[in-house]
């Protein structure tokens, strides 16, 4: 009878950010790294520093050959800022998309008890697994010009998604998307729904209670949620050339435009990635409380 | 209550028919003589796999009732089901002559203090209590001059600015009502009010609540398992273990003849069940009582721990006529007394001061002999 009740402080941990109070704790221990190491096995030790090498090798290597006289010309270059434009603009977009649909989505699969919910679960979860090179023919199978429903958009609307910016965005939330609503929905599991049934016996609808309770508690979750689908469609490449092609200007986001750069003009290429390489780190800067301090 | 609900159910209904048509026939039955009926007439079934709630409940307007009883009983769940946020398997609800049984909690003229609280952690004070007025409709502007008002007979105007997690456990729990007034319901629930607040705030608040309880004018519900808040607040106890409707009445009356073990416990008496020959009671459990009541049949017995006197050997003499041998069981600190826990043909507790309970040398496992003077004791008809 009382158990609902034990579930809200860990609960108001999670919705506040619990874990943003142990950074100073992880400076501490980063200082004392070396003696930590006494007595970890070798077995384990060097696999594991051969594990840290091998992620941060390559991206040293990347900084190394940078051709930092010519960075400046390179990344003020028009080519180089309609990609990056161009990315900027369909990844946020995307990231709209998934928000609008998404966030309803996580709701459904954490609050309401629908037969087959398991079922929904894994397959709004497949696209996070899929090859997004599988996902892109799936799309263009789906709403291609002739696809199952591209077909009806393009005889009824005129609309025509592949090949088009719009295009882009719709390959990128269909991988980023899984993202937001995984994240939002263990957000959404985590909060007290008795918040919920204190707003409905104030006399809100469901709706109103989901609006003005339940979306503010869980801001912090779909902040993360949008933050890292966001990233996920800026990197986007499978999907979206299949899907959306290669088109200059249209359907060239960043990651095509490095792909091709490296055929032709390898420092081109190199810029590029920085640019990506920093607009990564920047959203772990901006989410290290949520994951780099999860332990 | 409960009797009269039960015969109406019973002979409103074949036995064996569908439950399809009990329920129809029964809730025909109830609705058309109660129908202009002031205050709150409810029986709460509520089915959940092996335990069954199964309580009813009347009340007029000013009425202050508690439901009193031990974890688990099923008290949260008839709030609850009051409330609309637990389906009923079976019964009614009516408040002041509406049918509720089908309205969804947002609908219902219903207010709720959580037991903790449950102020949204994202708005400030007023906005809390502005949330039920702008769900009905009144604009940004009235629902907070509204809900100022609120927050100023409950001495909060200093904290309307306030969010959640700044406020005392005490104004949180006055936010909390606040919130659950604003929209004027005609039945206020209250679960375990108190519960959250520590010894020395708990004083204060219950004084308060009580208060602010006679002055409401609608029914008003609290769930409590603290036998003093309950006796405090409400004008009636309604006693529910394992989710039934053990014993009601006024606090009083609860307090002088309780009827389970429970509620002995709760008000710190000693009680037993037996048959009643004349002064003397026979135990259920074997041994008698002597009594000064004169009663036939089943009965109760009562008596305080503080009338027992426990001695180290067989105490000669006449008047000891309710003797026993017994084993202390277990002892604790009971304000600035000892509480004797103790086994045997009769088991007892017994109160006494910590100097005789050093001079027995008591500890556990002693063997002892305990009396009680029958006109200590209480019997009254079961």
């Amino acid at each position: 009878m009382t158990s609902p009740h034990e579930k809200s402080d860990a609960a108001a941990d999670t919705l506040t950010g619990g874990p943003r109070r142990r950074r100073g704790r992880t400076g501490f221990k980063a200082f004392n790294a070396f003696n930590a190491f006494n007595g970890v096995p070798l077995p384990l030790l060097v696999p594991a520093l051969l594990g840290l090498a091998f992620l941060v090798v390559p991206l040293i290597a990347l900084l190394v050959r940078t051709p930092w006289h010519s960075l400046p010309d390179q990344l003020t270059s028009p080519e180089v800022w309609q990609a990056l434009q161009l990315s900027l603009l369909c990844a946020t977009a995307a990231t709209a998309v998934s928000l609008v649909i998404g966030v309803p989505l996580a709701w459904l699969l954490a609050r309401v008890e629908f037969p087959g919910r398991g079922l929904v679960r894994a397959l709004v979860t497949l696209p996070l697994v899929l090859p997004p090179v599988v996902g892109g023919v799936a799309l263009l199978m789906a709403l291609g010009r002739n696809g199952v429903v591209g077909k009806w958009l393009d005889a009824w609307f005129g609309i025509t998604l592949p090949f088009t910016t719009a295009g882009v965005v719709v390959a990128e939330a269909f991988v980023a998307m899984p993202f937001l609503v995984i994240s939002v929905e263990g957000t959404l599991r985590a909060a007290d729904p008795r918040y919920e049934e204190a707003a409905t016996t104030l006399g809100a609808s469901r709706f109103t209670a989901f609006r003005r309770v339940t979306l503010p508690l869980i801001a912090p979750g779909i902040a993360a949620g949008a933050v890292l689908a966001w990233a996920r469609a800026l990197g986007e490449f499978g999907a979206t050339i299949t899907f959306a092609g290669n088109f200059p200007g249209r359907t060239q986001t960043m990651p095509l435009s490095v792909y091709l750069a490296l055929q032709s003009d390898p420092e081109a290429a190199i810029a590029l990635s920085l640019v990506l390489l920093t607009v990564s780190i920047a959203v772990l800067a901006g989410l290290r409380d949520r994951w780099m301090t999860a332990s | 209550m409960t009797d009269i609900d039960k015969t109406a159910h019973d002979t409103g209904t074949e036995p064996g028919a569908g439950s399809a048509t009990e329920s129809a026939a029964g809730s025909a039955a109830d609705t058309a003589p109660r129908s202009d009926r002031e205050g709150l007439d409810a029986r709460l079934v509520v089915d959940r796999g092996r335990f069954r709630l199964d309580v009813s409940l009347t009340a007029a307007p000013g009425d202050v009732i508690a439901l009193l009883g031990p974890n688990g009983a099923g008290k949260t769940t008839a709030l609850r089901a009051l409330a609309g946020l637990t389906p009923l398997t079976q019964g009614h609800l009516q408040l002041d002559g509406a049918e509720l049984d089908r309205t969804p909690p947002e609908s219902r003229p219903v207010g709720v203090v959580f037991q903790d609280y449950l102020l949204f952690p994202h708005l400030t004070a007023l906005d809390n209590v502005a949330f039920g007025p702008r769900c009905h409709g009144a604009g940004k502007a009235e629902a907070r001059a509204q809900a100022a008002e609120w927050l100023k007979r409950m001495d909060l105007a200093a904290h309307a600015d306030a969010k959640p997690r700044r406020l005392s456990g005490g104004q949180a729990q006055r936010v909390a009502l606040a919130r659950a007034l604003a929209n004027r319901p005609r039945l206020l629930l209250l679960d375990e009010p108190l519960a959250a607040l520590d010894a020395r705030t708990r004083l204060d608040v219950r004084a308060q609540l009580r208060r602010h309880l006679a002055d409401f004018e609608a029914v008003a519900v609290l769930v409590t398992h603290d036998p003093l808040d309950a006796m405090v607040l409400a004008d009636r106890l309604v006693v529910i273990e394992e989710g039934h409707v053990v014993q009601e009445g006024t606090p009083a009356d609860i307090a002088r003849h309780p009827r389970t073990d429970y509620i002995a416990h709760l008000v710190g008496l000693n009680l037993y069940k037996g048959e009643a020959e004349g002064h003397v009671v026979r135990l259920d459990a074997g041994p008698e009582i002597t009594t000064t009541e004169d009663l036939t049949g089943p009965v109760f017995v009562t008596f305080p721990p503080a009338a027992v006197t426990l001695y180290r050997d067989r105490p000669t003499g006449a008047s000891a006529r309710n003797l026993w041998p017994c084993e202390v069981a277990g002892l604790e600190t009971h304000g600035d007394q000892i509480r004797v826990a103790l086994t045997g043909t009769l088991p007892l507790t017994a109160d006494l001061t910590t100097a005789s309970a050093a001079e027995l040398g008591l500890r556990t496992g002693a063997r002892i002999w305990a009396t009680v003077k029958a006109t200590q004791t209480h019997a009254y008809p079961a």
